[in-house]
């Protein structure tokens, strides 16, 4: 009996995707009548420019934020490990992440604005890597809590600074994490509208917001096969991330 | 051998504390703190004439809140997020007791396959709901009908679960691992029948993760205006949206961050009864 409802999550879940995925082949101009296959729709969309242009701002974004997230994070993860254990800060650096993306969009926007930032993508790519950072060092910080402290110890023992543990020691036993991390840094801001949408300004425009558009203004069939080529790409970063954190654990386990 | 001595130890102690630190907190305060105290400042500031901030203190923004034309928005967001977050639990509880009984190789897949559509574009996955659901779309292909399907409160309602249902099953299934299958046998060796053993045993145990689910589902969903904006075609409005529309388009930064207030208040008061509901298990 429980499996009814168990399927029907699966199928809800999926039936959506499929069908897009379906219509991006369609050789018709309509995206809901299929009327025959074809990879036209695929062409269309690499020749749109400002599918293109969208996709250009959106990996930028994407980079900046990661490694600043990553770098951020990561520092924040071992501090808040190894040198605190004052629970404010701890909620603090977790705030980002649980905070409505709205809220955390309109504070940014009236922070912009109150010290004059001009709006576009450097905007954005400061304010991704506001939550992306949060999620970086849960990430780093689950990691470390299999890292074993008497190793760091022994490297300060032996004479090594601070710096030279944390680059030799340290490091290496987080490495995994840093990059499941950073893998989900990257994923959150390609995928990351709200935040986008308000403070980017009138001028540029993230992939989100492109279709964003495209979605209030009716749609064409080559946002499925836009659509195909960004799910399979949000795919594969997730399985690849699920690997490696996989990989990560039997590591720390052996 | 000697030592480094006592009070230098400290200091470098401290000093990479604040190296370690540092750098994030000032980011997190900058970039956090800071854009929530003005959001919470502006709440008693009166709005320019041309948008603007005009620093005179006034209580006119939360008199406006209880304003029937707001408070019914505020309170059908309630409604939708609670319709979208008892549903998800209804269909998350079960797919989640199902997942944790699968056989191990099985239930790894199938956790990733539920958590899959969440790491795609949120936009993506609303555009895929459009197709299913649009007049000439499939659902009214396959029924030979031509209802319209989206553009209602139901529209949202469906999108919103779409959005969010993985959140609902994760926890849901966290916690149902972890049940001791001892206490079911026991519970059964007892004479409890199957039904009295989930209700007096397998529910109170769970509902720390259905408190975790409920509260992952309601809290983007009340302050979602995304959906309400493409699935419900800006019909139906949700708390979202008059934030939105008071930022970006009337620009009444002060009602808009009152808004964002009473959003924030509303979803505090659930992180409380959450955290104690937890304690509580």
């Amino acid at each position: 009996m429980l499996r009814v409802p168990f399927w029907l999550t699966y199928v809800f879940l999926y039936l959506p995707i499929a069908v897009l995925v379906w219509m991006s082949f369609n050789a018709g101009d309509s995206p809901y009548v299929f009327e025959g296959f074809s990879l036209k729709w695929y062409g269309e969309f690499l020749a749109n420019d400002r599918i293109a242009e969208g996709l250009v701002n959106t990996l930028f974004v994407a980079v900046g934020s990661t490694v600043l997230a990553t770098v951020l994070g990561t520092l924040l993860a071992v501090g808040l490990a190894r040198h605190t254990r004052s629970k404010v800060l701890d909620a603090v650096a977790l705030m980002p992440a649980i905070l409505p993306d709205l809220v955390l969009a309109i504070g940014l926007l009236a922070f912009y604005a109150l010290v004059q930032v001009t709006l576009g993508l450097w905007s954005v790519m400061l304010s991704h890597a506001v939550f992306s950072m949060a999620f970086v060092a849960a990430v780093v910080r689950t990691r470390l809590t299999h890292a074993d402290p008497s190793l760091e110890e022994a490297s300060r023992d032996l004479g090594a600074g601070a710096v030279r543990t944390f680059v030799k020691i340290t490091l290496p036993q987080l490495a995994p994490g840093i990059v499941a991390g950073a893998l989900l840094a990257f994923t959150l801001s390609l995928d990351e509208f709200v935040i986008a949408f308000f403070t980017i300004g009138p001028t540029e425009q993230t992939l989100p917001i492109v279709i964003y558009s495209m979605l209030r203004f009716g749609v064409k069939p080559e946002a499925n096969a836009l659509a195909t080529v960004l799910l399979l790409i949000s795919f594969t970063a997730v399985i690849a991330g699920q690997r490696l954190t996989k990989i990560g654990e039997r590591g720390a386990h052996d | 051998m000697t030592r480094t001595s006592r009070p230098r130890r400290t200091a470098t102690r401290w000093l990479s504390g604040a190296a370690f630190l540092g750098p994030g907190l000032i980011y997190l305060i900058v970039l956090m703190l800071i854009p929530l105290a003005l959001v919470l400042g502006y709440t008693v500031f009166q709005r320019g004439r041309f948008g603007g901030i005009v620093y005179e203190f006034t209580t006119e923004n939360f008199a406006r809140l209880i304003d029937p034309l707001y408070l019914d928005v505020v309170l059908d967001s309630l409604k939708l997020a609670t319709i979208t977050t008892v549903i998800a639990l209804l269909l998350g509880y079960p797919t989640a007791y199902v997942i944790a009984n699968l056989p191990r190789k099985w239930k790894t897949i199938a956790l990733v396959a539920v958590v899959l559509p969440f790491w795609t574009s949120f936009i993506i996955r609303m555009y895929a709901l459009t197709i299913l659901m649009s007049g000439p779309g499939l659902i009214n292909s396959l029924l030979g009908t031509e209802f319209e399907l989206l553009y209602n409160e139901g529209a949202i309602v469906v999108g919103l679960l779409y959005s969010y249902l993985p959140l609902m099953v994760l926890p849901l299934y966290s916690s149902i691992e972890r049940l001791d299958p001892q206490l079911l046998e026991a519970s059964a060796n007892l004479g409890a029948s199957r039904a009295t053993t989930f209700r007096r045993v397998t529910l109170p145990l769970t509902l720390p993760g259905a408190m975790t689910g409920a509260l992952f589902v309601f809290v983007p969903s009340f302050g979602n205006f995304v959906i309400p904006e493409l699935l419900g075609g800006g019909k139906s409005l949700m708390v979202g949206n008059l934030i939105q529309t008071e930022f970006l388009k009337a620009r009444d930064w002060p009602f808009g961050s009152t808004l964002a207030l009473a959003l924030i208040a509303v979803l505090l008061v659930l992180l409380l009864v959450q955290a104690r509901v937890a304690r509580r298990a």
